[in-house]
């Protein structure tokens, strides 16, 4: 018996099938993990069927079904959960319903589905069209002719006072703002009349005179918008919606397959090149994509030079003894420091210390408006930077001790000095292990949200770190980024239960975009690996 | 420069120092230590411009240490202490004013295991001449065909000069290190075991470069090998813990050695 269990251990049998175990429990978990998120984030566009269930007390309820669930203490009982939306008329988006009071279940055709720019989603059916008070259209088909009629229009005029409010009222603010911070510089050297700060004056006087004239074409363009459409929806409410707030009307029970394939494509298209709106819980998340790159380029372009140049005097010029082993171990340990701490390290040293400086230095006119010394994107990508900075400092280290000591030699005896052996061989060589290095930093940082949260991230910030407006790159500004949008709208939302799908949604597209970042920087590892192998023999 | 005078046959010696020559590599009295250790004790001896010398001894008698003196590899080596004097035609390698890379331009080497850069093999070649300020296309394209036909492997690559030199063998690897050294045109060549690491065939190439290379650079070789330095060498050095216990013309050493523990080596009784 002794000896048939020591034959079988000493096989290595049962060794190998506990490290397999352990890779298959490692792998389940990884997949189960990016499954959930992709059933769960995947599924938010589809334009679901809309039900409308007759109880047995003679109420009716229309809404789409997003969940069955096992009634609490009755396993054999069901309950469904509804999304009825109109936030606006009933005060809640979703209800329970158990299954044994539902006496009739049915799919009109003609229930309406509404995306619309407030409140969430409408769901009722159209009656009539109306312009001005006069009735245009009605009964369900002839309104919806109207409206999409109508819509085209509509979402042109939307999208002019969009841009008007965006680029032209914008524009004069920014004039508006850099002339008021001049006359301020000048009230501080102790000017406060004479020809400059008459010039600056007639200059507002134009710039106030040019508002006006932009405001005036925003309310005639609002005025314009004198259409609405009456829905009704169940239990005797109807609502009156101006076509200015209809983003798009659905028949989702008249669609089939293809038709509702062409809707999801657009709604995911919608929710990564659009805006947010209500409070990150509908619309897209473009901001908040653009915000998470930008942030994560930035840090690359500060974190690879000093990662890579501190490694290069640890491996390359420092003298190897305890001294350097301390330090090695010290940055080691700083990747493990929690990402929270450089967090407040950021805001104490970035923008308290530096950025209050630069404030005092060169943008005195606006304080105690802060214009550095708040949160900002640069402040937000250097934290980041210092968060990361071991990692590529380990990974170059890494890849300099793998270098073959002849390439150095070979080298210094053609008569390079250390500088050119460094520059010509030993960094091509190394490159690899460099962009490692950044493929785990970047991986890390557009994950990280802890210390983003106080060094510039924000909910909704009113404009993207780059725009058209001179010098076009605003460090300075706040801004959005996927990893806080997740939190921020999976908890700390009003209505944390409609906006639960974003959450998914946010989240599938976070790990898209670090999938896909490290995919670029992994294929230019490889390309560089080709081109500089460094296995000698 | 003094008149080279090319002699056809090394003048046989009466003790166990050979006449030199033109001498063009002059060892005096060096010692050297790595920390507390003693490795070469008292070095004294001449190279012959044009010849090849070779160094024979067991593994960590400082054969290696002292090839790698003469373009003064051994200052990377933390610790490392040096006296005595080592002069290359005429200049003081130890001199505190001498550039030392102005030192490795005139002396080249070549490793034991072949260390090609992952670069192309015409920038492998074109490597010297452009730390040295060559930047001209065509100049360096002469350059690389000259020392690649030195190095005699010009026929072979001549067609893929833009492929990575480590898609080459062995070999000719190797063949390509001694062409990066030569193409910068030193004096002298030092070569450290260049064959320990390649099977016979690839060995005896290296070899005849060798006997065709003597023409032009004065060539030391330290090798593991004694029927390589009896094929290539004129003259054979031995050295033994730190010490040359006998230095000769390669054919008297091999034939009649005037040292006990020379015969022991040579004859296969230790080493």
């Amino acid at each position: 018996m002794r000896a048939r269990h020591k034959s079988l251990w000493s096989t290595g049998e049962p060794f190998v099938w506990l490290t397999g175990g352990a890779l298959s429990l490692a792998l389940l978990l990884v997949v189960g993990l990016i499954a959930l998120i992709v059933v769960n984030g995947s599924g938010f566009f589809w334009p679901r069927s809309v039900a409308r269930l007759t109880l047995s007390d003679g109420t009716v309820v229309t809404g789409q079904i997003v969940e069955r669930e096992v009634l609490p203490g009755k396993p054999h009982e069901h309950r469904i959960k509804l999304k009825v939306a109109n936030r606006d008329l009933y005060g809640a988006d979703f209800e329970w319903v158990d299954e044994s009071r539902i006496v009739k279940r049915e799919y009109p055709p003609d229930v309406a589905v509404i995306e619309r720019t407030e409140w969430g989603l409408l769901i009722g059916t159209l009656r009539e069209v109306r312009d001005n008070g006069q009735t245009v259209a009605v009964g369900s088909p002839a309104a919806w002719a109207e409206i999409r009629q109508r819509m085209a229009d509509v979402d042109r005029t939307r999208r002019r006072i969009r841009a008007i409010e965006k680029s032209e009222i914008g524009a004069i603010n920014a004039r508006q703002e850099a002339l008021r911070l001049q006359l301020r510089g000048l009230e501080m050297k102790g000017i406060t009349q004479g020809p400059r700060t008459e010039a600056i004056g007639r200059q507002l006087t134009a710039l106030e005179a040019e508002y006006q004239e932009q405001t005036a074409r925003l309310t005639i363009l609002r005025k314009s918008q004198t259409a609405s459409a009456l829905v009704v929806a169940d239990g005797g409410k109807d609502k009156d919606i101006p076509l200015s707030q209809i983003i798009d009307v659905r028949f989702p029970n008249q669609m089939g397959l293809i038709a509702k394939s062409l809707v999801y494509v657009a709604r995911i298209w919608e929710f990564v090149t659009g805006e947010p709106r209500e409070a990150n819980t509908e619309g897209g998340v473009f901001p908040a994509i653009f915000g998470t790159i930008l942030m994560v380029v930035l840090m690359s372009i500060v974190v690879t030079p000093l990662g890579v140049l501190a490694a290069f005097y640890l491996r390359e010029y420092a003298r190897q003894g305890p001294f350097v082993s301390a330090v090695r171990i010290a940055v080691n340990n700083l990747a493990g420091v929690p990402s929270i701490v450089f967090g407040v390290f950021g805001l104490g040293f970035f923008i308290y210390g530096v950025g209050a400086g630069i404030d005092r230095l060169f943008f005195a006119e606006a304080l105690p408006t802060p214009t550095f010394g708040t949160g900002g994107i640069l402040w937000a990508s250097l934290t980041l930077a210092l968060l990361t900075v071991p990692v590529v400092i380990v990974a170059t280290e890494e890849g300099l001790a793998a270098i073959p000591g002849g390439m150095r030699e070979a080298s210094l005896a053609l008569s390079a000095t250390k500088l050119e052996t460094t520059v010509r061989v030993v960094l091509p060589a190394v490159m690899p292990s460099i962009l490692t290095g950044l493929i785990l930093a970047m991986a890390r940082a557009a994950g990280e949200v802890a210390p983003l949260m106080i060094t510039g991230v924000v909910k909704l910030a009113p404009s993207l770190p780059i725009d058209g407006q001179w010098p076009f790159i605003h460090f300075e500004r706040k801004f959005m980024h996927l990893g806080f949008q997740i939190y921020d709208t999976g908890f700390q939302s009003p209505n944390v239960d409609a906006a639960r799908p974003m959450v998914f949604a946010t989240t599938l597209l976070l790990l898209l975009i670090v999938v896909l970042l490290n995919l670029a920087a992994i294929a230019t590892r490889n390309r560089l690996r080709r081109k500089y192998a460094t296995s000698a023999v | 420069m003094a008149s080279v005078s090319i002699a056809q046959e090394p003048h046989a010696s009466a003790g166990n120092t050979p006449i030199i020559e033109s001498p063009m590599v002059e060892i005096d009295k060096v010692n050297l230590w790595y920390g507390a250790k003693q490795a070469l004790r008292d070095v004294t001896m001449s190279m012959s411009k044009h010849r090849i010398t070779a160094y024979i001894g067991p593994s960590g008698c400082g054969k290696s240490t002292l090839l790698r003196c003469l373009n003064r590899m051994n200052d990377l080596v933390d610790g490392v202490r040096i006296t005595g004097t080592i002069r290359i035609g005429g200049t003081d390698v130890y001199d505190p004013n001498q550039d030392v890379t102005e030192l490795r331009k005139r002396v080249g080497m070549v490793f034991q295991k072949s260390n090609p850069f992952p670069k192309s093999i015409f920038e492998n070649a074109a490597y010297g001449p452009r730390i040295l300020g060559v930047s001209n296309r065509s100049d360096l394209e002469g350059i690389v065909e000259r020392s690649l036909r030195g190095a005699a492997l010009w026929d072979e690559v001549h067609d893929r000069l833009q492929e990575s030199a480590l898609g080459l063998s062995g070999g000719q690897q190797q063949r390509l290190c001694i062409a990066r050294a030569i193409a910068v045109e030193p004096d002298v060549l030092l070569m450290d075991e260049p064959c320990s690491a390649l099977d016979p065939i690839a060995t005896a190439r290296i070899e005849e470069l060798m006997l065709e290379l003597k023409n032009s650079y004065t060539i030391v070789i330290v090798t593991h090998n004694m029927q390589q330095a009896a094929r290539v060498s004129d003259y054979t050095g031995f050295l033994l813990l730190g010490e040359l216990v006998e230095f000769g013309v390669t054919r008297d050493l091999f034939t009649n050695p005037h040292e006990q523990r020379t015969e022991d080596y040579i004859t296969g009784r230790f080493g």
